[in-house]
């Protein structure tokens, strides 16, 4: 395998690990293909840690020169003459820290250039979910829950005036969106066809949620390319024309301010003028995007990490980083297109630009907060598969770094994560209306940057056909599903609601996802224990309330990442 | 009653704080509350506010609806109501002014609240708490330690309490000096005794040192705390007053100890603002959460800028120094301020819990602050303004202490046998002075009013109704691996007291909370196994049972928690879950208008 050329030494013995809140390990280091791998077989208990290549984000190496500054008073524990070593600090895209000491210059050298090319490599089909072959899972299993047909099937509400189009199916009408989509019933696949040419990236309105209350809808696409001389489209016109009856109201919701509207004119892009749609009525709620929203992370990662004790500093830094505005505009918006769907009865169509980030961002938390569906640990599953993955957010670019990453941004942005921390916070607000916990979303937030699994691989349905991503790789969703899994990601108060759950946006109201950001930096020790006791009351209660048997165990979150499976499979493939 | 002018009015309109939603219904003015009954016949929800409670009356200017009366509460309550008719709300407006402003003690409610209890009772309430009992539990009086008379009739200082504990080996010419050395009179006394190292956290008020000035029994009683402990001969003094405050106390003829003259002591500063300080701080704080439409920038900014946090980390700072210092090195202690009621009981009180679980329990906590605020004259009136006095003299440093003890609660959720509700209840009544406990400012004064034998004790109805206040996660074998919390000092484990601040700010709540639903779940559990013990040992019959243990359920319905005078928003049946979903958006008023919930949107079609 080509891996093997960026392996000059595979392995080295006498590597002092440190991580945070541990006391430092001594034992050997490994270097895969795909995986860092440190084992501490030194005494009775035997440690390992298994760390995906693909998670690190920045690699920061130093070395010294002991003869000239001696550093291991404790020469007796290694022998070596070389009398130089190094030290290696990988940041991981999980936003852990953990360093190593590397006896001898050399290795160390060769250690941190190993991880810098393996971690950074760009072909999909050698990244690890193309390797992973757990026992317990098989290649034939179902990938993904489900389908835009399944869903369109299962939905009788639809059936009468919508209808299921394959006018998609070979990708060319619009690479970024699945081979099927819910479109209105009266709109034929030609005109689908020329509206797609009047939109960005050919991302045409499709409904991605029909209310159970009202009927009303939910749909989505990019701009419209009307450009500087006002073009129209009919088609398009007429596609959004027959969402509506003649008598209503539509909203558009477009994510960027009305001046950023304006401007997209210039490069071509626009907005839908009120002459052209008639029952529709434009609303600009400004969301950043892009490079602003990756520096933004940038900037509380750092500020997290920050050793001072002082308050003053740490507030003007998370002020500053403006991550808890960028939440707040995601869940003002996600509620106001709620609103206008449950409270007012209208129909609502989202838009930013792209209606790649911010659009799928708005449309998927708005379907939590109305949808008891979504709430459900399958549906908020099957919602993510649906709106992000299905509908083509970009993956691959989006999550190719994270925070700590030095390198120089190219299409990275954390819309994902902050979509995350929006759940986050609604679950804080709502601790029983989603069925599952805190553990899920953090799961989720590392498996979107490094993955054993190929679902969150690429960039649309489009490369993944290419590439074969699906008949290579397993699924996550299908595996979080299983039971075994399952149960680490259960939120033990869940009591299901009919009603909305509408999230209050008030300042105070929001927090820092401690859970996240802070995951590695604080001792959440106690913190666990007092779930773990919360646990113990519930199950106590079902066991007399004599509900079926239930054999959860408290959600651990460190323990999920640790896990070292499979190492022989991989080491066979090598 | 002769100040109220009119006791009814009709139709008037409650606005809520934050949204547009508005509640019409009567206003009744009584002697002792402000009572706002909602006119709808399905939800008469009513809003009972305690006059003791009302720091500020506000007109503002007239408006075509009505005129507006501004409310704000002690207990950071902020109501606005509109009244119709302008000379209805200047009556109102005028009769609160002079009833918000008690001139004299035995006007307070105190002195009429009677909650059916007979003398026996009353009696037994203020027996609950004996702080001689507390001082024995700490091994006190021991071979070192002593109780001394000297302050028996007030005579050595006026604010302390008449038993007081000492080293055996400072006499009372020594005590006498060393108390006409410091500011008050507020000469070195023991606080807390930490048995495993025989270590003390001593305190006082800040020595009448000026430039130069020395007091040989004041030296003495600081060797004496030095060779009461023979674990560690140093004996720290913390100075918690910022450098800068304290050399301007020397022009004064006051200042700090020099440690030249003292021997074996250790002085640190440890930098609390003072209450001046405090009390802008709270104020910035406030304006700031009150702000409407707030962004999340402006309220950031307005978090750093206020300080508030920044003080809070200080308080608990120091305490972590206390605590360290007394555990670790097994050091004595001696905590001053200026004199000595302030910050001084915030640092002994806040060091205490983190060194002793027992005052992390409900009674436990009672008895911290009955010995550290109130029997150690910690001026409660002035700093809660319970009569018309100087505004300078008030302070939130008693909130302070409440919010420090919340901030660990959080970085400890087992440790503690009480949940927020309880030290939010505590809050509620150092304003309310519905009981006893907390009026006038020093030990000595309230002997004088004769509170025990003219009003009730807080502490007994507090336990009477403790099951609202057990904190469900907490775990008494926590206490036993963890004698002594080290709370982590990383800024973000600050947090704004939401549930404190907004407190009646119902939107602002989260909709569904784990704290209420533990508590259900465990209480239904208790119940049940009730049932289930009764049923296998007793063989008693099914309906006698049901009759026996479940009635106790609805009694205990978390509900109840938020206590039926103290909410406008939510009777407890809205509780459930789904009733406060429900609750939480209201109807819609205009079909075609989208509701500012979630900004800016209004459209007209």
């Amino acid at each position: 395998m080509e891996f093997s050329e960026h392996i000059k030494t595979a392995n080295v013995e006498d590597v002092v690990l440190k991580l945070p809140f541990q006391p430092p390990m001594r034992g050997t280091l490994c270097v895969t293909g795909h995986h860092l791998l440190f084992s501490d077989r030194a005494e009775e208990r035997e440690w390992q840690l298994l760390l995906l290549l693909r998670n690190i984000d920045a690699v920061e190496k130093s070395v010294e020169n002991l003869l000239g500054y001696p550093q291991h008073p404790k020469a007796g524990q290694s022998q070596r003459t070389t009398g130089s070593s190094g030290t290696i600090i990988i940041k991981c895209k999980d936003l852990r820290i953990l360093q190593l000491d590397i006896p001898g210059m050399e290795e160390c050298l060769n250690i941190a250039s190993s991880i810098e090319a393996l971690s950074s490599l760009e072909s999909i089909t050698e990244m690890y979910p193309f390797f992973h072959r757990p026992r317990e899972l098989s290649l034939n299993d179902p990938w993904g829950l489900s389908s835009p047909e399944q869903d369109y099937v299962q939905t009788e509400r639809l059936w009468d005036r919508w209808r299921l189009s394959k006018v998609n199916s070979d990708f060319s009408v619009c690479p970024s969106y699945p081979g099927a989509m819910i479109v209105p019933r009266t709109v034929d696949d030609d005109a689908l066809v020329k509206a797609a040419r009047f939109r960005q990236g050919g991302r045409f309105p499709v409904l991605c949620y029909c209310h159970h209350r009202n009927s009303m809808v939910i749909m989505r696409c990019s701009q419209p390319m009307t450009g500087a001389n006002r073009k129209r489209c009919r088609e398009d016109e007429l596609l959004l024309q027959a969402v509506i009856d003649e008598s209503e109201l539509g909203y558009v919701i477009d994510t960027r301010s009305a001046q950023q509207a304006q401007q997209a004119r210039m490069t071509g892009g626009g907005f839908e003028s009120k002459s052209f749609y008639r029952p529709w009525r434009r609303i600009h709620r400004h969301m950043e995007r892009g490079k602003v929203l990756q520096e933004s992370l940038i900037k509380l990662v750092e500020a997290c990490g920050d050793p001072s004790h002082n308050m003053d500093r740490w507030l003007s830094k998370l002020e500053n980083s403006k991550w808890l505005s960028h939440v707040h505009s995601a869940l003002s918006t996600a509620g106001l297109v709620a609103e206008c769907v449950e409270r007012d009865g209208h129909s609502v169509l989202v838009h930013g630009s792209d209606g790649t980030d911010t659009t799928l961002l708005v449309t998927s938390l708005a379907q939590v907060i109305l949808d008891p569906a979504s709430r459900t640990f399958r549906g908020f599953l099957q919602l993510l598969e649906r709106e992000w993955v299905q509908a083509g957010h970009p993956f691959q670019q989006r999550c190719a770094r994270s925070a700590h990453s030095h390198a120089r941004l190219r299409q990275e942005c954390p819309s994902f994560v902050l979509l995350l921390d929006c759940m986050w916070q609604i679950w804080r607000q709502f601790p029983l209306a989603l069925e599952f916990s805190e553990a899920l979303l953090l799961r989720l937030a590392q498996e979107a940057y490094a993955s054993d699994y190929g679902t969150f691989l690429c960039n649309n349905e489009q490369e993944r056909c290419t590439l074969g991503v699906k008949e290579n790789t397993h699924c996550l969703f299908q595996f979080l599903l299983r039971c075994s899994e399952r149960e680490k990601y259960i939120n033990p108060l869940y009591e299901p609601t009919e009603l909305a759950i509408w999230p209050s946006v008030q300042p105070q109201s929001l927090q820092l996802w401690t859970g996240l950001f802070l995951r590695w930096t604080e001792h959440a020790e106690t913190m666990a224990e007092a779930r773990e006791e919360i646990w113990t009351i519930i199950k106590e209660h079902r066991e007399r309330t004599g509900a079926e048997e239930t054999t959860h165990t408290p959600p651990t979150h460190r323990d999920t990442f640790t896990a070292v499976e499979n190492l022989m499979d991989e080491l066979t493939i090598l | 009653m002769e100040h109220i002018r009119t006791p009814k009015v009709e139709q008037v309109k409650l606005l809520d704080r934050f949204s547009n939603k508005s509640t019409t219904g009567t206003l009744h003015l009584t002697a002792t509350h402000l009572i706002f009954v909602e006119s709808n016949a399905t939800s008469a929800q009513e809003l009972w506010i305690l006059h003791h409670h009302i720091a500020s009356v506000e007109k503002l200017s007239l408006t075509t609806s009505g005129c507006p009366l501004l409310i704000q509460c002690r207990n950071f309550r902020v109501v606005h109501f509109v009244v119709p008719r302008e000379r209805d709300c200047h009556d109102v407006y005028s009769s609160l002014l002079r009833l918000l402003r008690p001139v004299s003690y035995d006007e307070l409610y105190a002195f009429s609240y009677n909650p059916k209890q007979n003398e026996q009772q009353r009696d037994e309430g203020w027996q609950l708490i004996d702080l001689g009992a507390e001082f024995e539990r700490m091994g006190v009086p021991c071979d070192q330690w002593q109780l001394t008379d000297v302050n028996r009739d007030y005579k050595v200082c006026e604010t302390y309490p008449r038993d007081l504990y000492v080293p055996i080996t400072a006499s009372k010419p020594i005590i006498v000096g060393s108390s006409k050395f410091r500011s008050k009179g507020r000469f070195p006394v023991l606080t807390y005794f930490y048995q495993e190292r025989k270590a003390a956290v001593c305190r006082c008020s800040q020595p009448l040192s000026g430039f130069s000035a020395r007091c040989l029994e004041d030296e003495h009683m600081l060797q004496a705390i030095s060779k009461a402990n023979h674990n560690n001969r140093y004996v720290y003094v913390m100075d918690t007053r910022p450098k800068l405050n304290a050399l301007a106390n020397r022009a004064a003829g006051k200042g700090y100890e020099n440690e030249d003259n003292y021997s074996n002591i250790r002085f640190q500063f440890v930098g609390i603002e003072n209450i001046h300080v405090m009390r802008s701080s709270l104020q910035k704080l406030l304006e700031v959460v009150g702000t409407r439409s707030l962004s999340v920038m402006d309220y950031l900014v307005g978090l750093e800028n206020s300080g508030w946090l920044r003080h809070i980390k200080a308080i608990v700072d120091a305490a972590i120094f206390l605590t360290k210092a007394v555990t670790v090195e097994g050091a004595s202690v001696l905590v001053h301020c200026s004199d000595g009621w302030d910050r001084t009981a915030q640092v002994c009180s806040l060091g205490a819990l983190l060194m002793d679980p027992y005052y992390r329990t409900i009674k436990g906590f009672m008895v911290l602050i009955e010995k550290d605020w109130i029997s150690f004259g910690h001026k409660f009136a002035d700093r809660c303004d319970q009569l018309d006095g100087d505004p300078k003299e008030v302070s939130p440093i008693f909130t302070q202490f409440l919010e420090c003890v919340w901030q660990l609660t959080e970085q400890f959720p087992q440790a503690f046998q009480f949940s927020e509700w309880f030290l939010i209840q505590i809050h509620e009544h150092i304003h309310s002075c519905q009981f006893g406990n907390f009026l006038g400012n020093s030990q000595r004064q309230r002997e004088e009013l004769q509170l025990k034998e003219r009003t009730y004790s807080l502490w007994d109805h507090l336990l009477s109704e403790q099951q609202l206040y057990l904190n469900p996660v907490y775990s008494p074998s926590f206490a036993e691996t963890h004698p002594v919390l080290e709370p982590s000092t990383q800024p973000w484990n600050f947090k704004f007291w939401r549930n404190m601040y907004h407190q009646f700010d119902r939107s602002m709540h989260p909709r569904q909370s784990i704290l209420k639903n533990t508590v259900m779940l465990k209480e239904n559990s208790k119940e049940l196994e009730i049932v289930y013990l009764c049923k296998t040992y007793l063989l008693l019959s099914w309906s006698y049972i049901l009759s026996l243990y479940t009635l106790p359920v609805h009694s205990v319905h978390p509900g109840s928690l938020f206590g039926e005078e103290r909410t406008v928003e939510g009777s407890s049946a809205t509780e459930n879950g789904y009733g406060e979903i429900k609750g939480s958006f209201g109807s819609k008023s205009e079909p075609a208008i989208v509701s500012l919930e979630f900004g800016v949107a209004r459209m007209t079609c």
